[in-house]
């Protein structure tokens, strides 16, 4: 166990310095927060709600997560097969687990800074009025937890496409359907069509269901369950997947 | 003692068998060449024993641990130098071999008596702070091997060392590999002959999957009308032309 720990903690700041030598991570952060702030004030109308509460911000992370998160992820799997590393890691004194988790929390730590370098907004909704402190920071911590799932898809295709471009496309395909299934349009097609029993359980395995609920300031132990069952689950298959390719 | 024990390794893709039953043993000191013709099985056997290839059937064992049942514990013990020479661009020398160490499970202190005890044996001292991507290949080859080595285990495969080498570098590589010989169980694969004789004390030669010689470089090539190790190797794998 402590050497795959010792493992775990290695390709951990592999990955991250990976991220944080090229620009890649920069330019995430950077981007993610141009687009997350135009979204927020533009197509929100953060000011013209009047209202002292971050409603309008947290109702783009989904999205914008879709998008950008699968950038930040595809290249961790792919890019050790196209580049011949792949040989290099599999045979490190490492079970193949430690690093999965590794190389996920690398890039959870980038979706994590950048979502820390949205504290001004928090700032700025407190200076503006009073809001409830509580509820945003639930849902900040929702956030991070839904950010983890899109990663984990992302991971996990990663490693099964072997090639980015592949599987940054099915990683925002397969992410869309784990958000779309939460959207009330789906909801009521579903409900119309398969009656509403179905459209609850399609409804909650959405990545957006239970984060709706945080922003209300509503914390649900089935909420912790479920990103983090999500994360696992994916992680798992990641796992399988980086496993598959020992088979040849 | 035996360091390393391969015993009837047996991979296929798809309907091609790629190793058919391979097995030998390695002993503490002992450099042991790996001969085949391209696609006679050599890396495909390498890959297996290193743990990056999941055998048919068959096991490896290294030093005393299965690569099927102690996965992690066989792999503490293996320097494995994979064909190509794999290594991460982006990162500078000493970081990649930092990397190396630590994920072998050497201390902070430990990994930095290791890198420059490595970096001293494969030449590299002078390219510690720099980023790989900008090493010539010669260089390259070397960062590689002194990641094989940097937690220096007893066992060592090494897929075409010298590829990529200038004359001046093989000769160093040659001298390297002769300095670990005397501790370590090395297997080498390559191509080029005249290190065979230079570096290794037995020649294992593989051919459609299968070891068709074990002997002593010296006893091979006499084995051969002509009495050179080519001879003996062009007769023992001339089945490749007909495949």
């Amino acid at each position: 166990m402590k050497q795959a720990l010792n493992a775990l903690v290695s390709v951990y700041m592999r990955e991250l310095r990976a991220y944080f030598l090229t620009p890649l991570a920069y330019i995430f952060i950077a981007v993610f927060l141009l687009a997350l702030g135009a979204f927020t004030f533009e197509i929100g109308h953060f000011f013209e709600s009047d209202r002292a509460d971050l409603s309008s911000f947290f109702a783009f992370h989904p999205w914008l997560y879709l998008v950008f998160l699968p950038a930040v992820a595809m290249r961790l799997w792919a890019d050790e097969a196209r580049g011949g590393t792949l040989e290099l890691i599999l045979t490190l004194p490492a079970p193949t687990w430690s690093l999965v988790i590794g190389k996920f929390l690398a890039a959870w730590t980038v979706a994590g800074a950048a979502l820390l370098l949205t504290a001004p907004m928090w700032a700025s909704v407190n200076w503006l009025g009073a809001p409830d402190n509580a509820a945003i920071a639930l849902a900040y911590v929702l956030s991070f937890l839904m950010a983890g799932g899109y990663l984990a898809i992302a991971c996990a295709l990663s490693a099964a496409a072997g090639n980015q471009v592949v599987a940054f496309v099915l990683s925002v395909a397969v992410g869309f359907l784990f958000t779309a299934a939460g959207l009330p349009i789906v909801a009521s097609s579903v409900a119309g069509a398969a009656g509403p029993g179905l459209a609850e359980g399609i409804g909650a395995f959405s990545l957006i269901t239970h984060f709706e609920a945080a922003q209300r300031g509503v914390l649900e132990a089935r909420a912790l369950v479920f990103y983090l069952g999500f994360i696992g689950l994916w992680l798992t298959l990641n796992a399988i997947w980086v496993g598959a390719r020992k088979g040849g | 003692m035996e360091l390393l024990t391969v015993d009837r390794l047996t991979k296929s893709f798809g309907a091609r068998q790629a190793v058919r039953g391979v097995s030998f043993s390695l002993g503490s000191g002992q450099a042991t060449a790996f001969l085949g013709p391209n696609g006679a099985g050599k890396s495909t056997t390498l890959r297996m024993i290193a743990g990056f290839l999941e055998p048919d059937a068959g096991d490896a064992l290294i030093a005393g641990k299965s690569v099927l049942s102690r996965r992690t514990a066989a792999q503490m013990r293996l320097g494995y130098l994979a064909e190509g020479a794999p290594l991460y661009l982006d990162l500078s020398v000493r970081a990649f071999l930092r990397f190396l160490a630590r994920t072998h499970g050497l201390s902070p202190a430990q990994s930095r008596l290791a890198i420059d005890r490595v970096a001293a044996d494969a030449r590299i001292e002078d390219v510690l702070a720099r980023p790989i991507e900008t090493l010539s290949k010669g260089y390259r080859r070397r960062v590689a091997l002194a990641g094989a080595i940097v937690h220096d285990p007893p066992v060592l495969i090494l897929d075409e060392p010298t590829d990529g080498l200038d004359p001046n570098q093989k000769v160093a590589m040659r001298a390297l590999i002769a300095r670990m010989a005397p501790e370590k169980a090395i297997l080498i694969s390559t191509h080029q002959l005249d290190e065979v004789e230079a570096m290794c004390s037995r020649v294992l030669v593989i051919d459609q999957g299968e070891i068709v010689a074990d002997a002593a470089p010296a006893e091979l090539a006499a084995s051969a009308p002509g009495g050179r190790l080519e001879d003996a190797f062009h007769q023992l794998t001339h089945t490749e032309k007909a495949a």
